[in-house]
């Protein structure tokens, strides 16, 4: 309502003891850019360091030669858990050689999906986690209905802290996508006694393909 | 949310007696605890962030008209649609709107204090919508037809045994007995609501004025369920919500989690930034912001804006001796301990809220761990001031504090009435050291003795000895 | 030499004047003129926590005249040095004259055992005691003075000494000064809580800094039939801690 608006902003203003701000000032705030203190990052090794802290939520890496090998990967993965020869696969992997027989589609992941393949944006060091944007190549779906998430990492993506993804974000051609998921893990509740338990609404299991072939990693 | 406080004592008493809850408040709080306590040593960094926490929040509500309006400008630029409500009763109204006209059935909720503060549940139910909580803690709670009491946890007050009888009560047998098989169970439940959900209802834990983003911070997914697969998204916040970039939410990112569970993230932070965009195959229709000031206005600029920091961590609570003793419900409304004890009153009013103030030792433990550092303890005696000065403070105390500033301001009769009781206690105790009964003092000799005094006071044995 | 006004609190001018002497001699042995003036009551802080700040203010006077000419106040409790040290600035936050005086009496007031140790210099005592020892910190010394490693590194020199911590020993007795009597039920369990983990350490005696914390943890061990032995920690660093403790009468042993 229009007239609450401004009543707001005016119980507002009042409560500061001022009217707006001024252009200038408004200006500057818009201008303002915090560095704020990070958490030191330094290893060298931000594969490691990602790897350890994703792996400490009970998330799985598996390390991938190369794009090429994505197929297998995801193959194994899927005989290992006994699921069936079929997953929503994000677009940008499509054209990848699925083994004969693999259904995939793009997507959207209905009900009774039980295995998803997507890529993502970026990997965060800092604290082991991914980041995904949303997208016709992305559908948010496949992040949360089926049971199995597996996500494809070119190892080069993995960046330091979150600042680093802000501004892969900001650079993406339409600006921050519908939906940025930051997925540390997979799914969990401690609602029952703080016993902690996997799977609660989201995937049980949430696997990284970590392809180690940085230049032709892009998915 | 019907307002229970007055009741306070009576309700606290009651939990106090009640070894169920006893059980399963000190097994959960214990966790929380220790593990904020290994993170928070591991991370050197740690107070430095609590410290810029804080000064981005000051600066946020120094210029919160201006970050409001950038906000609503980038949610309508992204194709979302931002409403102000002044109050409870508009919040409910402009949900109920969207409701009615986008002709919902079923509603599925994520976690949202909010939505708690403004009663939305009941408003919703009374029109005919199903409401579902789908926060495994929040559907619990919904089945026992409960109040949260905890905002982090919601029903960290039930054991696994209760949680059993209500799932059995609502799902039909067989009785499920482990967590695992209890999770399972609400998570096939669930699953069908999401997919029916006509509207998917969510907090918002920080809006970002530079992108219109509104972000929470979930380990269950239950949020990005809820707000992916209805057809219509409402995010329902507090005005104070605001940050303003994408650099302050990664300040707030590295000090929530752990303040809250001990964790170093939760498991999903997610981004929403207007609804379905084209070439999308999925997300919502609509995506909707209430912004909701519901006295929050009020509170800046006064002794209390520093409240309005508040990121709903929880950690005031879990580190409060004072609601580990008797749980989140005695406090009577939808925020408990020590952020409870001065939202309360501010949000309800100072009559009906006497006691939550009071029942507090100010030992400080809240404000030590708090992330953005508010000062709990002062605000707290600053509600006694008010009481005080509104002459809403007990009579008791009142004339008691009245005798006692009347002896102290008088150096000569302080001393004489000193060595009077110094004696008149050593005689009642005997060779005792104690006393088991004092009329005046039965508040203290109900549970305790009364160590007794030497015989003489401090002073006029000193100056005994001086001469 | 120091010219120190040790400030009697309400409670050990009351019931347990043996600490304060105790306070002095440690005083006097870190090189001290200990004196006491008469003219003393009450600190204020019972009216500045009930939300009753005029009459906090009235008191806060009084102490800050009493105190003036001294170079330091010094005090064996938290509780009430953190009143002078932190809360009287405040009170007076609007006062150009009294603020002034309220901060220049903050800046020289001190709890007992941080002024030995952080001020003085002292790092050890002479003095010794028998027995198995835990300690309370209670909150105000605590969190609003930094009281922490202090009296860990007195009592470490105390002869025969052996300190056991407990579990939690930083969250509240239940004591909170008037809260006990208006929440006796919480303040029960808070005590009863705070006393499983002092009988966990196994330890014969429990110290503390502060006679409110003490006199509540006391009054319910003795309520319980509990012998063991509640002393200030100033009286056992002055060598002073010879009886049965608080709440144990001569007539006792
Ligand atoms: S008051 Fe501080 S500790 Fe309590 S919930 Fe708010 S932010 Fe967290």
């Amino acid at each position: 309502m229009p007239e609450s608006r401004s009543a707001i902003l005016q119980q507002i203003r009042a409560a500061l003891g001022r009217g707006p701000l001024s252009d200038a000032a408004a200006a500057a705030l818009d201008a303002r850019r915090p560095a704020h203190p990070r958490i030191a990052v330094d290893d060298d090794d931000l594969v490691a360091r990602f790897v350890t802290r994703f792996e400490s939520r009970s998330g799985t890496v598996a390390r991938v030669s190369g794009v090429d090998a994505i197929p297998a990967a995801v193959d194994a993965y899927r005989q290992a858990h006994g699921l069936p020869p079929r997953a929503a696969v994000a677009r940008p992997l499509a054209g990848l050689a699925w083994p004969a027989g693999f259904i995939h589609h793009p997507g959207p992941a209905g009900q009774d999906e039980q295995m998803s393949v997507t890529p993502c944006l970026a990997g965060i060091a800092e604290i082991g986690s991914l980041i995904l944007a949303s997208g016709p190549d992305s559908p948010t779906t496949l992040n949360f209905v089926p049971d199995h998430h597996l996500i494809v990492l070119p190892a080069g993506r993995i960046v330091r802290h979150f600042e680093d993804a802000w501004t892969l974000l900001r650079a993406l051609p339409g600006g921050l996508p519908r939906a940025t998921n930051i997925i540390s893990g997979p799914s969990r509740t401690g609602d029952v006694e703080l016993t902690i338990q996997l799977g609660a609404h989201g995937p049980r299991s949430v696997h990284v393909l970590l392809v180690a072939d940085a230049d032709r990693a892009t998915p | 949310m019907d307002v229970s406080s007055p009741r306070f004592k009576e309700k606290a008493v009651i939990a106090l007696a009640d070894p169920t809850l006893r059980q399963a408040l000190g097994q959960s709080r214990k966790g929380f605890v220790n593990k904020r306590a290994e993170l928070v040593a591991a991370l050197p960094e740690f107070e430095a962030l609590r410290d810029q926490a804080r000064d981005v929040k000051n600066h946020v509500l120094e210029n919160l008209d201006h970050y409001l309006e950038r906000f609503d400008s980038a949610v309508t630029a992204a194709g979302g649609h931002v409403h102000w409500a002044r109050d409870a009763e508009e919040a409910r109204n402009i949900i109920l709107g969207i409701c009615e006209r986008v002709q919902a059935r079923t509603i599925t909720k994520g976690k949202s204090m909010v939505s708690e503060e403004v009663n939305l549940n009941a408003a919703l139910e009374k029109r005919g919508y199903t409401v579902v909580e789908t926060d495994l803690g929040e559907y619990i709670i919904q089945l026992a037809k409960e109040p949260p009491s905890h905002i982090i946890a919601p029903a960290i007050h039930k054991t696994k045994e209760q949680v059993s009888d209500l799932f059995e009560a609502a799902h039909g047998g067989p009785r499920k007995t482990t967590v695992a098989d209890l999770v399972t169970e609400a998570r096939l439940v669930l699953r069908d609501k999401y997919f029916k959900a006509d509207v998917g209802i969510t907090g918002g834990n920080y809006l970002v004025a530079e992108t219109g983003s509104s972000i929470i911070v979930t380990n269950e997914g239950n949020g990005d369920l809820t707000q992916t697969l209805a057809k219509v998204h409402i995010v329902t916040s507090g005005i104070e919500r605001i940050v303003p970039t994408l650099e302050d939410v990664s300040l707030f990112l590295r000090i929530l989690a752990r303040s809250a569970t001990g964790q170093e993230t939760e498991t999903y932070t997610t981004l929403s930034t207007g609804p379905r965009r084209p070439g999308d195959v999925d997300g919502p229709e609509e995506f909707h912001v209430v912004l909701v000031d519901n006295g929050r206005s009020k509170m800046l600029g006064g002794k209390f804006q520093d409240m309005l920091r508040c990121i709903r961590c929880g950690a005031c609570m879990n580190h409060c001796p004072v609601y580990g003793a008797v749980g989140g419900h005695a406090y009577g409304w939808v925020y408990p301990g020590p952020m409870g004890s001065v939202l309360t009153p501010l949000f309800v009013g100072l009559d009906a809220t006497r006691d939550l103030p009071n029942a507090c030792t100010l030992n400080g433990r809240c404000q030590s761990v708090c992330p953005v550092r508010i000062p709990l303890p002062e605000l707290l005696r600053e509600l006694r001031h008010q009481q005080h000065q509104r002459g809403i403070s007990p009579p008791v105390q009142r004339r008691a504090l009245g005798v006692w500033r009347f002896v102290a301001e008088r150096p000569g009769l302080y001393q004489f009435a000193n060595r009077l009781a110094a004696r008149a206690l050593k005689g009642l105790s005997g060779r005792n050291g104690r006393l088991r009964h004092l009329p005046f003092a039965s508040g203290w000799t109900a549970l305790r003795d009364l160590p007794a005094p030497e015989g003489k006071t401090f002073l006029e044995l000193w100056h005994a000895r001086q001469t | 030499m120091p010219r120190v006004g040790l400030f009697a609190t309400c409670l050990m001018n009351l019931f347990r004047p043996s600490v304060g002497f105790a306070a002095a001699q440690l005083l006097e042995d870190a090189g001290c003129t200990v004196e006491v003036p008469m003219a003393q009551t009450c600190c204020g802080q019972p009216g500045y926590n009930s939300g009753d700040f005029d009459a906090a203010r009235t008191l806060a006077k009084q102490v800050i005249t009493t105190f003036e000419g001294f170079d330091y106040v010094v005090g064996p409790s938290g509780s009430c040095m953190a009143t002078l040290r932190h809360d009287y600035p405040k009170l007076f936050e609007d006062d150009p004259e009294w603020h002034p005086r309220a901060a220049a009496l903050a800046a020289r007031s001190h709890e007992l055992l941080s002024f030995l140790t952080d001020v003085c210099g002292v790092t050890a005592v002479n003095a010794a005691y028998t027995g198995t020892v835990t300690y309370h910190d209670s909150c105000s010394g605590l969190r609003g003075l930094g009281v922490k490693a202090q009296p860990r590194l007195l009592l470490g020199s105390v002869e025969g000494l052996q300190l056991t911590e407990m579990p939690d020993a930083e969250v509240c007795c239940g004591f909170g000064g008037t809260f006990c009597v208006k929440y006796p039920e919480i303040s029960g369990r808070m005590v009863d809580d705070k006393l499983a983990n002092v009988a966990a350490t196994g330890a014969d005696t429990l110290l503390g800094g502060d006679l409110g914390c003490l006199m509540n943890m006391a009054g319910r061990l003795r309520r319980q039939g509990s012998k063991l032995k509640v002393f200030h920690t100033a009286e056992v660093l002055a060598g002073m801690a010879t009886g049965s403790g608080i709440g144990i009468g001569d007539g006792e042993h």
